[in-house]
C-alpha cells in the first residue's frame, strides 16, 4: 500500500491491470481480476480509513471521505451531490440499500436502447453471486420510526411499501452509515473485495489523483498521476506512472468522463460526459407528534415504487420514495431560510420525519441529464439543468409525500422549498404545492447517485463502451462503473454496478489470461 | 427580461469582482503574508468580520446563552471547511467574500451601508433576506453557499446538539 500524500520521490509501477478508482466498480473489479492471477494496481484520490477511525461524526465524516467536503455542486450550484471520495468509494459513506436493477429499466435498455444480454435473466445470476459475497439480504429488525412512518401513511392511503435488503453482516442498527461503518458491519469494499485483492498481492495507491492516460495510437501505454495533500485538496509535486496492459475506468459517473476527457481520447461522435443522470431528489419534512429519532438505527429500510410503477417507463418522470438518515448537519444543511424558522425546525430534530423522493431521469426525451465538462483547472463539473419536465414531477412527488405524511399523523408538513412554510393540514399543503413557483436554488435539489456519461452499447454512434466495458475506440481501456448506464436506473445504484462490473471483470479476466489468444503489449 | 437583467447583474458581479481583486491584491501587498496554519488560514483578513455578522443572525434563536464564543467556533468552523473544498470552490468564495468586503459593492450587491462589524442585526437579515428571494440565481447561489458553510459549521459543533436534543452517537463497547 502506498499513500501518495506521503510519497517523498517520484514512482512508476508495473502491472498487468490498472484499475482508476476502488468503489462499487473498482472494489469488484479488483477481486475479479487478482483471483484470476493477474497483478492488480488500484489507484484512489482519497485517503484509506478503516472501522476504528470512523468515529459517526459528520464534522469529521463530510470532509475525509466525500467528494468536495460533500458539497460538490451542480455546474450552476442548483443540485448538491453526495459521492463519496475515499477507498471503497460510496460502498464506504452509502445506506447499504441494495436492489436488482428494476426489470422495467432492463426492458427499456433493450427495447429503446437495443441493448442486448442485459437483461433480467442474463444478470440474475451476478446478482446472485454479488449478493452471497456482500451479505446482501432481508433486515430482520425493525424498521426506525422514520421508514415506519413511510410505511404506515403509505398503508393509509393504500400505498403499497416494501422492505429494503441491505449488505450487511453483524449490522446492531446504529444508523451512521453514512460516516462509515464504525463496527464493519457494512460489506463494503474495503472489508471485502479490497481486502481479497490485497491478501493476493494487489497495490493499492491512495491519495492519488488519476490525470490522464498516455496514448500511443490506439492502446493506452500509462497513466499519469499526481500525489495529493493529506486534506485531498490539492495536487503535490510527486509524480506517479502506472504502466499496464490494461486500463479499468472506475471512477465514477462525473469522475470516469472527467479522467477521459483530460486525456483526450477519441470521442467522434461527441458522447462523452453527456447523458449523466443523477435521480434528482427532493425533501419533505414532517413534524411528528412522538419521538422518531431519525438519527438512530437502519437509515434505509422502507420504499415505495407505487409511483414508479403505476408511471410508463418513458412517460411523465416518476419517482422512487425512501427516507434519508437525520444527523444535525445533514438536516440543518436541508431545511430551508435561516433564523428562528429554520431554529424553530431544528429544535424539534428529534420528532422530525423526512421523505425523500428520488425521480427517475433518462427515459424520455425532456430527460438527456447532465453533461460533464472541464473546469479551468482540469477539475470536472456537471452541468445539469433542471427542465419542466423534472419540475412537473416533483410537484407530484411534493403532494404524494405531504400526503404520505398527513396520513402518518404529521402534526407539521414543510415541502422543501422557499422559505420553507410549514402546513397543519393536507388540503392547506396541496393547495399550496399546486401554487409553488419552482426554480433551480429556490426549490432544493439533492443527489446521491451519480449515473451514465460513458454509455455502453454495442453501437458507437450512440455508446461510448462496448457491451464488454471496453471503450470503443480504445482497444485496452475499460470502463467498469456507474457511468456506464444509458438511463438512471430507477433504484439506487451500488448493486447494479456490483453486478454488472462482476460479469464484465470475469469477462476480461478470460481475455487477459494466457492463452486466451489476446497480444500481450510489448 | 429575465435574461437581461441576469446579465446586467452578472456584468456588475463581474465588473466588481475585478474591481475587488485589485483593491485586495493592494491590501495584501500591504499587509504581511496570511499565516495559513492559523485557524482562519483558509479566510482572507476581512472575511471572519463577514462570516460572525452573517453567523449571528443565521443562528438566530439557536445560539446559547454565550452567543460570542458560539459564533466565534462557527467561524473557525467555515474556516476549517474552506480549507477543505476543491480549489476552484475555494477561489469562487474568496471571490464571494472579496465582493461583500469592498465598500462600493457591499453597498450596491448586500445593501449593507456600514461595515460588517458596524451592521445592525436587521440589515444583516435584510441582506440575507433579499439574496435568498433574489431573482438572480447567483446572489441565490451565493445566499446556498453560506447557508451550507455556516449551518455545517454549527450543527457539527456538540456544542449545538443541546438545544435540538441530539444526544449525539452511542458509546460503542470496546
Amino acid at each position: 500500500m502506498i499513500d501518495g500524500s506521503l510519497l517523498d520521490h517520484d514512482l512508476t509501477l508495473e502491472a498487468d491491470v490498472v484499475i482508476v478508482g476502488t468503489g462499487a466498480g473498482g472494489g469488484v473489479a479488483a477481486e475479479t481480476l487478482s483471483e484470476a492471477g493477474l497483478s492488480v494496481i488500484m489507484v484512489e484520490e482519497g485517503p484509506l480509513r478503516t472501522a476504528r477511525e470512523f468515529h459517526m461524526s459528520e464534522a469529521e465524516a463530510y470532509p475525509d471521505l466525500y467528494q468536495e467536503s460533500a458539497a460538490r455542486k451542480t455546474k450552476d450550484k442548483a443540485i448538491n451531490i453526495l459521492q463519496g471520495r475515499c477507498v471503497g468509494g460510496g460502498t464506504t459513506v452509502n445506506w447499504t440499500t441494495s436492489f436488482r436493477t428494476p426489470p422495467a429499466t432492463l426492458a427499456y435498455w433493450a427495447r429503446a436502447l437495443r441493448l442486448d444480454g442485459f437483461a433480467v435473466e442474463d444478470l440474475a445470476p451476478w446478482f446472485a453471486r454479488m449478493e452471497t459475497r456482500l451479505s446482501v439480504g432481508p433486515w430482520d429488525m425493525a424498521p426506525n420510526a422514520n421508514n415506519e412512518a413511510l410505511a404506515r401513511g403509505a398503508a393509509a392511503i393504500g400505498v403499497p411499501t416494501g422492505t429494503i435488503r441491505r449488505s450487511v453482516k453483524g449490522c446492531v442498527n446504529l444508523g451512521y452509515c453514512g460516516m462509515g461503518c464504525p463496527i464493519d458491519a457494512k460489506q463494503s469494499m474495503v472489508v471485502t473485495t479490497i481486502s481479497a485483492a490485497l491478501g493476493r498481492g494487489a497495490t493499492l495507491v491512495t491519495r492519488a489523483r488519476a490525470q490522464a492516460f498516455v496514448r500511443d495510437g490506439d492502446r493506452v501505454r500509462a497513466l499519469n498521476c499526481a500525489g495529493m495533500d493529506t486534506r485531498g485538496v490539492r495536487p503535490t509535486a510527486r509524480r506517479i506512472v502506472l504502466r499496464a496492459r490494461t486500463f479499468i475506468c472506475a471512477a465514477g459517473g462525473i469522475g470516469t468522463p472527467g479522467l477521459l476527457l483530460r486525456s483526450n481520447v477519441p470521442d467522434p461522435y461527441g458522447l462523452l460526459g453527456r447523458r449523466t443522470f443523477l435521480h434528482p431528489a427532493v425533501v419533505s419534512a414532517a413534524l411528528m407528534p412522538e419521538e422518531v429519532a431519525g438519527y438512530f438505527g437502519a437509515p434505509q429500510t422502507i420504499y415505495s415504487d407505487h409511483f414508479v410503477d403505476t408511471m410508463p417507463v418513458d412517460g411523465p418522470i416518476a419517482f422512487k420514495l425512501e427516507v434519508p438518515p437525520l444527523h444535525p448537519v445533514l438536516a440543518a444543511i436541508t431545511l430551508p431560510s435561516h433564523g428562528e424558522p429554520h431554529a424553530r425546525w431544528m429544535r424539534h430534530l428529534p420528532n422530525l420525519q423526512v421523505v425523500i423522493a428520488l425521480l427517475r431521469d433518462g427515459f424520455h426525451p425532456a430527460s438527456p441529464g447532465g453533461t460533464v465538462t472541464l473546469s479551468r483547472d482540469g477539475t470536472p463539473v456537471l452541468d445539469y439543468p433542471l427542465t419542466p419536465y423534472i419540475w412537473e414531477g416533483v410537484r407530484r412527488a411534493f403532494r404524494a409525500m405531504a400526503e404520505i405524511q398527513f396520513a402518518a399523523g404529521a402534526i407539521r408538513v414543510m415541502p422543501v422549498h422557499g422559505n420553507g412554510t410549514g402546513y397543519r393540514e393536507w388540503s392547506s399543503a396541496r393547495k399550496a404545492i399546486d401554487e409553488f413557483t419552482f426554480a433551480p436554488l429556490v426549490t432544493p435539489v439533492v443527489s446521491a447517485h451519480v449515473m451514465g456519461g460513458c454509455p455502453l452499447g454495442a453501437d458507437p454512434r450512440h455508446a461510448v463502451a462496448n457491451t464488454e466495458g471496453r471503450h470503443h475506440h480504445l482497444a485496452n481501456l475499460y470502463v467498469f462503473d456507474a457511468s456506464l448506464f444509458p438511463t438512471s436506473l430507477g433504484a439506487n445504484p451500488q448493486l447494479s454496478i456490483f453486478a454488472i462490473v462482476a460479469r464484465l471483470s470475469a469477462g476480461l479476466a478470460a481475455t487477459l489470461l494466457p492463452g486466451a489468444g489476446t497480444a500481450r503489449a510489448p | 427580461m429575465t435574461t437581461r437583467r441576469t446579465f446586467l447583474v452578472v456584468g456588475l458581479a463581474g465588473g466588481a469582482t475585478l474591481a475587488a481583486t485589485c483593491w485586495l491584491r493592494r491590501t495584501r501587498e500591504r499587509d504581511s503574508v496570511p499565516d495559513m496554519a492559523a485557524p482562519l488560514g483558509a479566510l482572507d483578513a476581512d472575511t471572519p468580520a463577514i462570516v460572525a455578522a452573517i453567523a449571528a443572525v443565521m443562528l438566530d434563536g439557536a445560539l446559547p446563552a454565550d452567543r460570542h464564543a458560539a459564533v466565534t467556533e462557527t467561524v473557525a468552523g467555515v474556516a476549517r471547511a474552506v480549507s477543505g473544498l476543491a480549489p476552484i470552490a475555494q477561489q469562487e468564495l474568496g471571490e464571494l467574500f472579496s465582493l461583500l468586503a469592498f465598500p462600493p459593492t457591499r453597498v450596491a450587491l448586500a445593501g449593507l451601508m456600514t461595515p460588517w462589524a458596524d451592521a445592525s442585526d436587521e440589515a444583516v437579515a435584510a441582506f440575507l433576506e433579499r439574496w435568498r428571494t433574489s431573482r438572480w440565481m447567483l446572489l441565490r447561489s451565493a445566499y446556498d453557499a453560506l447557508h451550507q458553510l455556516i449551518f455545517a459549521a454549527w450543527y457539527g459543533n456538540p456544542r449545538a446538539w443541546a438545544s435540538i436534543a441530539y444526544p449525539g452517537p452511542p458509546a460503542l463497547a470496546q
